[in-house]
């Protein structure tokens, strides 16, 4: 018996989405299961069976930092002042050619 | 054209009864079944026919007066117009189980096209809802025949099932449906050869039938006139 991952796409043009997965012994059993449990209550506009040894699973997927490169992060910025600041200036530039028309 | 003459409510009870009952055998499977995925999948299904037993009723009832839970819990025993095949007790069998969901499902689907030409609005567009769903239940069918078919044993214990229960099978739809039945089965079920049998009939009802009868109306006659 195979595992197969089943995804599901809830309305047309919409990602497809991991919805579980289901054991079942060949394609056929695994669109009936998979129609069972993902599209009896037309919780599904498609899905997509996959047999789970189809599926290429890459762990820790990052190369190890070995330097400190903080700086690479943007989570210790803040553009809250620089934000403010260009507003003004868009603010004072506005009444500028205000004033000059 | 019309392929056969309006069901009768007598047919509809029938047809109804069959659906109720089969149902109810089906669920008996459940928790039990080979695996957990096939657990949920014929639990389904058995539901689903019960789904379908009820609408049945209710068309009857416009007949007959009474409700779908009258029609369903308050007849006797030898009432009941079930196909003998659906009242078969078939736990812990499962080739036989899939002799009878397969059989049932194809000589079902000729039942409902048929239905589906009546001159009565309400029950052709009931046909119509119940086709959509019993489509379903005639690709699990077949899977699971395919499927045991595949292996020695699966097919010896598939067939076995299938020849003992052809004449049961048979007496599941009348007259030119029976032709078209037999067509139906010989062309789905290639590794089987239907013999050339007497029909079990509606109207006697096999021995196990009384049991389950005094289980599915248990609770409904331990308080009578309830509301649920």
């Amino acid at each position: 018996m195979a595992v197969w991952e089943v995804f599901r796409q809830e309305r047309e043009g919409q990602p497809f989405q991991h919805g579980g997965s289901l054991e079942a012994p060949n394609r056929e059993f695994a669109d009936a299961y998979a129609r069972e449990f993902y599209g009896r209550r037309a919780e599904s506009f498609a899905l997509w069976i996959v047999p789970r040894e189809a599926v290429m699973e890459v762990r820790e997927p990052y190369v190890a930092p070995v330097f400190d490169r903080d700086y690479r992060r943007v989570d210790g910025y803040s553009i809250k002042v620089k934000l403010k600041e260009a507003r003004e200036a868009a603010k004072s530039a506005g009444a500028l050619s205000a004033g000059a028309g | 054209m019309r392929t056969a003459a309006e069901p009768t409510v007598n047919q509809l009870l029938a047809l109804a009864d069959d659906e109720l009952i089969l149902g109810w055998r089906d669920s008996e499977w459940t928790g039990i079944a080979p695996f957990l995925e096939e657990d949920v999948a014929f639990s389904s299904i058995a539901q689903t026919e019960i789904g379908h037993a009820r609408a049945f009723y209710e068309l009857a009832a416009r007949e007959l007066g009474g409700t779908a839970d009258t029609l369903a819990f308050d007849r006797s025993p030898a009432e009941y117009r079930s196909s003998p095949l659906v009242e078969l007790r078939l736990v812990h069998d499962w080739g036989k189980t899939i002799a009878r969901h397969v059989l049932y499902e194809l000589a079902d689907a000729i039942r409902i096209a048929e239905l589906k030409e009546s001159d009565d609005a309400d029950l052709a567009g009931l046909a119509e809802k119940i086709e959509r769903e019993e489509a379903y239940h005639v690709m699990h069918a077949q899977m699971w025949a395919d499927r045991l078919a595949e292996s020695d044993e699966g097919r010896a214990r598939l067939v076995a099932g299938l020849e003992e229960l052809w004449p049961y099978a048979l007496g599941l739809v009348e007259g030119a449906a029976r032709e078209r039945f037999l067509a139906s089965v010989r062309e789905r079920l290639p590794f089987f050869s239907p013999p050339d049998v007497e029909p079990v009939e509606r109207g006697a009802h096999v021995d196990e039938w009384a049991k389950l009868w005094d289980e599915m109306t248990m609770v409904r006659r331990s308080a009578p006139g309830g509301q649920w």
